[in-house]
């Protein structure tokens, strides 16, 4: 264990981080940003727990890291689509952020001048 | 001894990237610090002695998802000033929050009994009638094949939720902005060089997955990038979304795969059973169509929904 305590720390550590980002942060874009770190920490946790079963020969257990390609995959899946919406919400209104109070002191007519 | 010279630096490092992401005032830089992340967590996947993790987190983690993020930021403006950032108590709860949830897990991992549980032996034992030499591939492919085919599928209804937030009017073009072509710059040349050796490599990672490390997500998202580079530099023009082999390159994948699935029932156990003898030859036609289907699908996500003018 103690080898990899190193790397069980960063991973904690980054999901602390992505978590916070995810909160405290408005920019939807940052947010999307926060959600990857949190994601490098959890595939992290898998990676740690894959060396810890180490046995019958193999440096890692193989079930765990199937399991972190298949996330990784997915987590960027997810990601592209949250960036076209986004992207979209930004086109459309102008808006880089879901917050409410930011943009209720816009004035209108910028709803109106970018709308399609 | 030496493990830990490298360790230590790795995991402050990757930890250190992470905050510096976070701390970012730019969203550029905030990117930056992303992208810097992903490659510290490569190295750390090598040192977690899994090769074929580290490849796709290369690839897909770093790479490619730091190309869709660059390129939304600087369309929505890097430099743009910040939107407001929620209330100071909000945060301050956020922080408290998120720390005792980091210090929790930290203790959860390090308090892990001294003897873990693993499945590389049973794993190991039933390799054989796969003909696989990977056993990362061999839990992809064979034991847990079922999560494969789930994943598979997510890629197609991604690219269908990614197209269909193209307004109507631009229904039917081809994925992404239009670029504009610059003959003889410094993009197209490298959009001329470069896939002749990106395709060998790409199609080499996904062939070698059977026995190295490597397979076809890695490899696919090679062949990925090697089509969108000469999409960017205006040399080639993507085919419309609504051309039929595009499309049937993108559900490729999933359908070869449910088709080899549900053709267990009649001449092996059952759903996802390969018949003996034949596993080999079956997980090879999967993982060719499953490359196919993940460059293509890749290609599209990172397109992003049609956005170009009619073509003249």
């Amino acid at each position: 264990m103690n080898a990899i305590a190193p790397f069980a720390l960063a991973a904690a550590g980054l999901i602390g981080l992505g978590l916070y980002g995810m909160l405290a942060q408005s920019s939807v874009l940052r947010k999307v940003i926060a959600f990857n770190l949190l994601g490098i920490g959890v595939f992290l946790v898998f990676g740690v727990v894959a060396r810890r079963g180490a046995a019958a020969g193999l440096p890692a257990d193989p079930v765990p890291q199937a399991m972190v390609i298949t996330g990784l995959v997915v987590a960027f899946a997810a990601t592209a689509l949250a960036l076209v919406l986004t992207l979209r919400l930004h086109q459309s209104t102008g808006a880089v952020t879901l917050a409410e109070d930011p943009e209720a002191s816009t004035p209108p007519s910028k709803h109106g001048a970018s709308a399609e | 001894m030496t493990g830990w010279m490298l360790d230590l630096p790795l995991a402050l490092g990757l930890f250190g990237a992470g905050a510096a992401t976070l701390a970012a005032r730019s969203l550029f830089g905030a990117v930056l610090g992303f992208i810097s992340t992903g490659l510290i967590a490569t190295l750390v996947w090598v040192r977690l002695e899994a090769p074929d993790v580290a490849l796709t987190e290369a690839v897909i983690g770093a790479a490619a998802t730091s190309v869709i993020i660059l390129y939304v930021a600087s369309r929505i403006g890097g430099g743009a000033a910040a939107p407001a950032p929620p209330h100071i108590a909000l945060r301050i709860l956020a922080a408290i929050l998120s720390a005792l949830l980091a210090v929790l897990l930290a203790l959860a991992l390090l308090a892990l009994p001294e003897q873990a549980p693993s499945l590389a032996g049973p794993v190991l034992e039933r390799i054989a009638p796969t003909g696989l030499g990977n056993p990362v591939t061999a839990v992809l492919m064979a034991h847990r094949a079922i999560d494969t085919l789930l994943e598979s599928a997510v890629l197609v209804f991604a690219v269908f939720a990614i197209w269909s937030m193209a307004p109507d009017r631009r229904w039917g073009r081809a994925p992404g902005p239009a670029f504009v072509a610059e003959p003889h710059g410094p993009l197209a040349f490298l959009a001329r060089v470069l896939p002749p050796i990106g395709i060998v490599i790409g199609i080499y990672i996904a062939w070698v997955g059977a026995d190295a490390p490597g397979g076809k997500f890695q490899g696919g998202a090679v062949l990925a990038a090697m089509w969108v580079l000469p999409w960017i530099a205006g040399l080639i023009a993507p085919p419309s979304i609504s051309d039929m082999r595009l499309r049937l390159a993108i559900a490729a994948g999933p359908l070869v795969f449910l088709m080899v699935g549900l053709a267990g029932f009649v001449w092996a156990e059952g759903f996802l059973a390969y018949p003996p003898g034949f596993a080999k030859l079956l997980i090879l036609l999967i993982e060719t169509a499953m490359t196919l289907s993940v460059a293509v699908a890749m290609a599209c996500m990172i397109a992003g929904p049609p956005e170009r003018r009619p073509q003249p």
